[in-house]
């Protein structure tokens, strides 16, 4: 929801960063304030999941102009662990497995590192399972994913749910969702997005990456933008979506490369 | 085997070694376990006169190299007195079946067995018992080894753990072997002999541990608190038909201690052996772990956890000697090495033609924390049975970039996300360790042990 006045959750500027030495945000600029969602959409190859990874703080990727600021703060002058604290979330789009750590565990450590950095009492393990009981909701998850390993032998639909779950615990300002919709099917796909619209509120803003429409149709976002070669070449309201699912991305990519030309 | 001319230090060495052996106190002993005790060490001297300290080139030695060791000069250890405290390794579940020998004398004030059922023996070798442990003390295969049979030719004492016939016996009983390193380089040689009968079930907790010196020590110098000691550990174990040992095996040497230790097992039919070896300490360790099947239908489930770092080395020499049908065997070695430390596992299983329907498993994983840190990991299968199910399999990994960053990601700094990812590689063996304050207390030398 766009409203005037709203406070600035993120601000990118101008960024460029590379891996291995070779460019991948060619000058990136995006503003997402609370309460809105935001849409990144683009073909293979466009930047897109580099760039939700430079936000959360990758070793890999090395910035090497721009800035960005998230609430007021230089967050790339942050490690990735003060980012998370600080309410910088991303879905990933292959959560990892963890064998020998329960999920259950993961998820509290997680869940007091997040208390600690905000001055809060830690939970022991009694008032987290309440907490916790009440999170499985959000994306109809059954208790007994909490004793399992983290991830070890989730399906993809499983893995994506249990991404935001996390993210349900940790309660973040700017939630990245790093096509999260890839690899499900219809009714794990409106359970992911289900529970991002329960989380989503006016304090907090949703950064949506992917491939294809068909997770828009869920999540209703305020902008659409279109990544190709390292940075936005277009945005606009969800509508956008519609024409590049109808036309796809060529037209737009051939207006780009004609722009660059002249 | 190849023959090969032993130069003269390893030989010397090993009669050095031999000199140190405590003499055989009638007094305290009695004439009779001296004569029984004389005819063990008598049987097994010539072998050791013929050995010598094995090196690189022999086969069964390649990685580990010893020759630190020859640079040492060890006494025999002495009865230590006062006696050091050893409140911190008492186990709340074995607190009233605990046996305690401390630089390889046994220390009745520290041990405890009041717990201990009647009917079931555990003490040391001295109570006058000797008729029915004479079938059993130094009799199983592969007392040749040189260690084996230094170990059996300085044979003066051992810890006794008898469970008669169809006997399960609830508490746990813990074998504690604590070295006080001093001033002076020592030699400890302990010896345990385990019987379960037939039908009997029993868990028993083998631990080597340093504790401080009960007396400061004069001349403490370049910050080094204790003098280099030698621990040469025995351990036989018959399991009976239809019994069940459960065995822990805790390897605590402090930093300067030269570990060799070995586990014989014999088991009969229908029995069930679960070690759980975990090795921690010493400068330089080797376990050898030897299973005899005596019998068909035979289940045996080995564990093991090696966590080195510095300079370490900690070496596992496994064999599973099957002879009968119908045996399982599953084996899961894990090493987590950091630093310049050097793990080294060789995985044994003989399936003789006998050991048809043999299902066998092994697995050994390895998780490498810095770029020095070296493993050399090697399953060796020797199969003839032409019925069998074998498997097995080794991994060497590291910890991931992308591992640590998704903990990161989720607010865990680096050095909290290396120890999760540890404590989680770890957690599959010490899950498996039978006694849960032992459980404990190993999770939080895993975990409180950051290697970087």
């Amino acid at each position: 929801m766009m409203t005037e006045g709203s406070e600035v959750i993120l601000s990118v500027r101008d960024l460029t960063a590379e891996v291995d030495g070779t460019p991948i945000l060619k000058g990136m600029s995006l503003e997402i304030k609370a309460g809105e969602i935001h849409a990144i959409m683009g073909p293979n190859g466009s930047g897109k999941s580099t760039f939700s990874k430079v936000l959360a703080g990758h070793p890999a990727y090395e910035v090497t102009g721009g800035e960005v600021i998230f609430q007021g703060q230089n967050l790339l002058e942050m490690e990735p662990e003060e980012r998370a604290r600080s309410g910088v979330f991303l879905a990933f789009q292959y959560p990892l497995e963890i064998p020998g750590v329960s999920n259950l565990d993961f998820l509290r450590v997680a869940y007091n590192s997040r208390r600690k950095h905000q001055g809060l009492e830690e939970l022991d393990a009694f008032d987290f399972d309440e907490l916790i009981q009440e999170k499985l909701d959000v994306v109809k998850m059954d208790s007994a994913f909490l004793s399992r390993s983290v991830n070890e032998g989730f399906s993809g639909g499983e893995k994506k749910r249990n991404e935001i779950l996390q993210m349900a615990i940790l309660e973040p300002k700017l939630a990245i969702l790093d096509e999260t919709d890839s690899g499900l099917d219809i009714d794990a796909l409106k359970i992911v997005a289900n529970g991002v619209n329960q989380l989503a509120n006016p304090e907090n803003a949703m950064l949506v990456i992917t491939h294809y429409q068909r997770l828009l149709n869920y999540i209703i976002p305020d902008r659409v933008h279109v990544m190709a070669n390292g940075r936005i070449i277009t945005s606009g309201t969800k509508e956008l979506a519609l024409e590049l699912e109808a036309r796809g991305y060529d037209w737009l990519l051939e207006a780009e490369t004609a722009e660059v030309a002249v | 085997m190849t023959t090969q001319v032993s130069p003269k230090r390893e030989v010397g060495y090993l009669s050095e070694l031999l000199q140190q052996r405590p003499s055989l106190d009638v007094q305290a002993i009695g004439a009779e376990t001296v004569a029984w005790l004389q005819e063990i060490r008598d049987r097994s001297t010539p072998i050791v006169r013929e050995l010598a300290i094995p090196t690189t080139r022999d086969e069964e030695w390649r990685f580990t190299d010893l020759s630190s060791l020859l640079k040492v000069n060890f006494a025999a250890a002495k009865p230590t007195s006062p006696l050091p405290d050893i409140s911190s390794l008492v186990l709340p579940e074995a607190a009233a079946s605990r046996l305690v020998f401390v630089n390889g004398f046994y220390a009745p004030e520290l041990s405890s067995v009041a717990g201990i059922p009647e009917g079931v023996f555990a003490g040391n070798l001295w109570a006058n018992e000797i008729p029915r442990w004479r079938d059993y003390l130094a009799k199983l295969p592969g007392g040749q080894e040189v260690f084996s049979a230094l170990n059996t030719a300085s044979l003066t004492d051992a810890a006794v753990v008898w469970i008669p016939k169809n006997r399960s016996l609830e508490v746990p009983i813990h074998l504690l072997f604590v070295s006080t390193a001093g001033e002076l380089p020592t030699v400890s040689q302990p010896r345990c002999l385990v019987v379960a009968e037939s039908g009997s079930a029993v868990t028993v907790i083998e631990e080597y541990a340093v504790c401080p010196h009960p007396q400061p020590l004069s001349h403490r110098r370049g910050g080094q608190e204790y003098a280099a000691y030698l621990t040469n550990a025995v351990t036989e174990i018959w399991v009976g038909e239809n019994a069940q040992v459960t065995h822990a095996r805790m390897q605590r040497e402090g930093e300067e201690a030269f570990h060799v230790g070995k586990t014989a097992i014999a088991q009969a039919r229908h029995s069930r052996y679960t070690c759980c070896a975990v090795s921690l300490g010493a400068k330089v360790s080797r376990h050898n772990l030897e299973i005899f099947q005596t019998g068909e239908g035979t289940e045996t489930i080995l564990n093991a956890l090696t966590k080195i770092a510095g300079e370490q080395l900690a070496d596992t020499h496994s064999t599973i000697a099957l002879n009968h049908p119908y045996g399982t065997a599953r084996q899961v070695h894990k090493c987590i090495v950091g630093d310049r430390a050097h793990a080294v596992f060789n995985g044994k299983i003989l399936v003789p033609k006998p050991a048809q329907l043999t299902d066998a498993g092994q697995l050994s994983r390895t998780l490498l924390l810095s770029p020095k840190a070296r493993v050399d990991t090697k399953p060796q299968l020797e199969i003839t049975a032409d019925n069998v199910k074998c498997a097995h399999g080794a991994t060497v990994s590291q910890l991931e970039t992308d591992e640590i960053f998704y903990l990161q990601s989720r607010g865990l700094d680096a050095d909290s996300a290396r120890n999760l990812l540890i404590n989680a590689f770890a957690t599959e063996i010490v899950d498996r360790i039978p006694i849960a304050s032992l459980r404990q207390t190993i999770s939080q030398i895993v975990r409180s042990n950051p290697i970087s």
